[in-house]
């Protein structure tokens, strides 16, 4: 939340369709570093697409993407380096299942940064401490359940050192008394002043440690703010009408 | 609501042999019909089985071509370097036995296994040849005893042996050295038999294995030129019998090549089997590489692997652990198939059989000798198979 005003991601009329299907439509956003910003909105409004064009998972059409003022196009070193700078948390935790946690978490330090194996080790010893399963370094995927597989999820990706951490819906496959062991882990961060773009219907969080938050409906940002304006005081009928909705239970 | 009493799972009863077969063979009336007809057909199959076996059938045809059966022509005087290949592969068998069933509980087994070859050696061969087999049994011993006494000191050595394994049993079968030393090469017209047989098995796979992932990665390409080439040239091979491309292989290739230049017979048969092969372990290979779920792509993609480490470390490890039960079908095939050659006029295990009936001391004991061989054949591929099994709980497919 310590935030600065220097720009890390900057999105100008983004665009993306899927055959004919418009998936995105002149979306535009700019995160400062250290920002944390919450997406969210309707299942196929597009947030999981946005935030996958911004480590080129998807690739957009149309429009801007500059990643730490690496601008994204065909150019697969400047792929590479944006991957390189970006952490991602998949909502299916996507962890390796033939390797180890300590396997897991080291290996793309070893074959990306060169790093020696001792010092891969060390650090992944050390970002487990920090998600709160030191104890499972040399258990497979397999063998944990959902909260501290994604834990895991967490620490492989803090393991690059990168600038940025993308969430996509990093909560929702997970049962209900999970999801605060999870989300503690992504408040630490938070205040750590990680700079953090996280797709969630946990408003909770957004309370918590937001900075600000986008509304996304077919394609498009309807409505963007800080959580007490998007909470106490929101504009669109859209908006309103969706949040009463998630929070009416 | 009744309180639970015990904290313990119910017994389950266990009968006893009487009671097993009661409630399984003889649970009515039908059902004991049924077992004693079985019973009845299965003694009467045994009884002229045995009886063939032990008093019918004359094995001496099988003990006077034992040398021919194992290696064909190989030179006498050359033996010994078979003998040490085999004597080496003992060891390994014996010590990776040692080191991989620490825990086993069924070391007599095991153990058993381990000696079987001085069963052999009680059969009426002359005392050498009785002492080399017996010498097979001793040195899996002895490595298997090594392996579980210092299971440390011998982890990397045994997999480093099972690397060199290859070559070194090539280089021992060839040979390096011009006429008159120990060394001398033995040219491949005069390999046969079950030596020849397990050449051709143990090139095709090692080979094609290679062939058949770049294959499969290949008709995966996003590259147009890659891709075509990888499925034209297994749509090309799946589409011809292995008996067309042996012959093609011997009779039609000659008559490409220039004047002069010759291959060998069974190097031809060799590249001939490896290729055949790689095209069905490419489609197999790319089963495999289709059940990988796209988020394991992703996930590497998004730690910044490139498209190479992404497939070395994270998607081919994991395709090859779900066909490994498929690939070891496949190389059984392979190793049967390999009698295929003897169509084409080479002599392993199946054209030695053929010569050896040709023999006018041997005439008319087809039974004895295709009996001897299909023994060697299944007894290969269960080994084959048994180690698939083995591998795969050692790298825990189905639970990781």
């Amino acid at each position: 939340m310590s935030q600065s005003e220097e720009t890390i991601i900057k999105c100008v009329n983004v665009n993306k369709w899927y055959g004919n299907f418009h998936a995105l439509k002149d979306v535009s956003m700019e995160v400062k570093k250290g920002e944390v910003i919450v997406i969210f909105g309707p299942s196929g409004s597009g947030k999981s697409t946005f935030i996958r064009c911004i480590n080129r998972l998807e690739e957009h059409q149309k429009g801007d993407i500059i990643v730490d003022g690496i601008e994204l196009s065909h150019d697969v070193r400047n792929i590479e380096k944006v991957r390189m700078e970006t952490g991602m948390v998949f909502q299916q935790f996507n962890l390796f299942p033939h390797l180890t946690v300590m396997q897991n978490v080291t290996l793309a330090p070893i074959q990306v940064r060169k790093w020696d194996k001792a010092k891969a080790e060390e650090v992944a010893v050390q970002l487990l401490q920090r998600v709160g399963i030191p104890e499972q370094a040399n258990k497979f995927p397999g063998q944990l359940s959902g909260g501290q597989q994604q834990r895991v999820a967490i620490a492989r990706a803090l393991a690059m050192q990168p600038k940025i951490m993308l969430f996509d819906e990093p909560t929702s496959a997970l049962d209900p008394e999970m999801i605060k062991e999870v989300l503690d882990v992504m408040i630490e961060l938070a205040k750590s002043g990680m700079t953090m773009l996280v797709v969630t219907h946990e408003m909770g969080f957004a309370r918590a440690v937001a900075n600000r938050m986008f509304f996304f409906d077919k394609g498009q940002i309807v409505e963007s703010g800080t959580p007490q304006d998007i909470f106490k005081a929101p504009r669109e009928d859209r908006t309103k009408l969706f949040l009463s909705q998630i929070l009416s239970h | 609501m009744t309180e639970i009493t015990s904290s313990l799972p119910p017994l389950i009863e266990r009968p006893g042999p009487l009671g097993w077969m009661r409630r399984n063979l003889f649970s009515t009336w039908g059902n004991s019909l049924l077992s004693l007809a079985s019973a009845a057909f299965l003694i009467w199959v045994l009884k002229g089985l045995l009886a063939w076996v032990f008093s019918a059938a004359e094995w001496g045809v099988i003990l006077v071509n034992m040398r021919l059966i194992m290696v064909g022509q190989f030179p006498v005087a050359l033996v010994w370097r078979i003998w040490a290949a085999m004597y080496f592969l003992a060891f390994l068998i014996g010590n990776t036995a040692g080191l991989r069933m620490q825990k086993t509980r069924r070391k007599g087994v095991i153990v058993g296994l381990l000696l079987s070859p001085v069963v052999f050696a009680l059969f009426s061969f002359s005392l050498p040849a009785r002492l080399a087999i017996a010498g097979l049994s001793l040195i899996a011993l002895a490595g298997w005893w090594l392996g579980s006494r210092w299971p440390k000191a011998f982890r990397r050595p045994v997999l480093t042996g099972w690397i060199i394994y290859f070559p070194i049993f090539m280089l021992l079968v060839r040979g390096t050295a011009g006429e008159g030393s120990p060394m001398e090469i033995v040219t491949s017209n005069l390999w046969g038999g079950l030596l020849l047989t397990f050449m051709l098995t143990v090139v095709g796979i090692v080979f094609s294995f290679p062939l058949g992932v770049f294959l499969a990665l290949g008709r995966r390409s996003q590259l147009p030129i890659v891709r075509w080439f990888s499925v034209g040239y297994i749509e090309l091979v799946r589409g011809v019998p292995l008996i067309t491309i042996l012959f093609m292989a011997q009779l039609m290739l000659p008559l490409f090549l220039p004047q002069g230049v010759t291959i060998d017979r069974v190097i031809r048969a060799m590249v001939g089997i490896t290729l055949f092969s790689a095209a069905y372990l490419a489609e197999n290979v790319r089963g495999g590489l289709q059940a990988i779920p796209k988020g394991q792509f992703e996930a590497a993609h998004a730690l910044g692997l490139s498209g190479f480490q992404s497939m070395f470390y994270i998607i081919l490890p994991q395709a090859l652990r779900l066909v490994i039960p498929i690939l070891v079908g496949q190389f059984i095939a392979l190793f049967k198939d390999t009698s295929l050659v003897a169509i084409v006029g080479l002599f392993d295990l199946l054209g030695i059989a053929k010569t050896v009936l040709a023999q006018p001391d041997f005439l008319g004991l087809q039974r004895e000798v295709y009996a001897f061989i299909s023994l060697i054949y299944w007894v290969l591929s269960y080994a084959m198979s048994y180690i698939s099994q083995r591998l795969e709980v050692a790298l825990g497919v189905g639970e990781r």
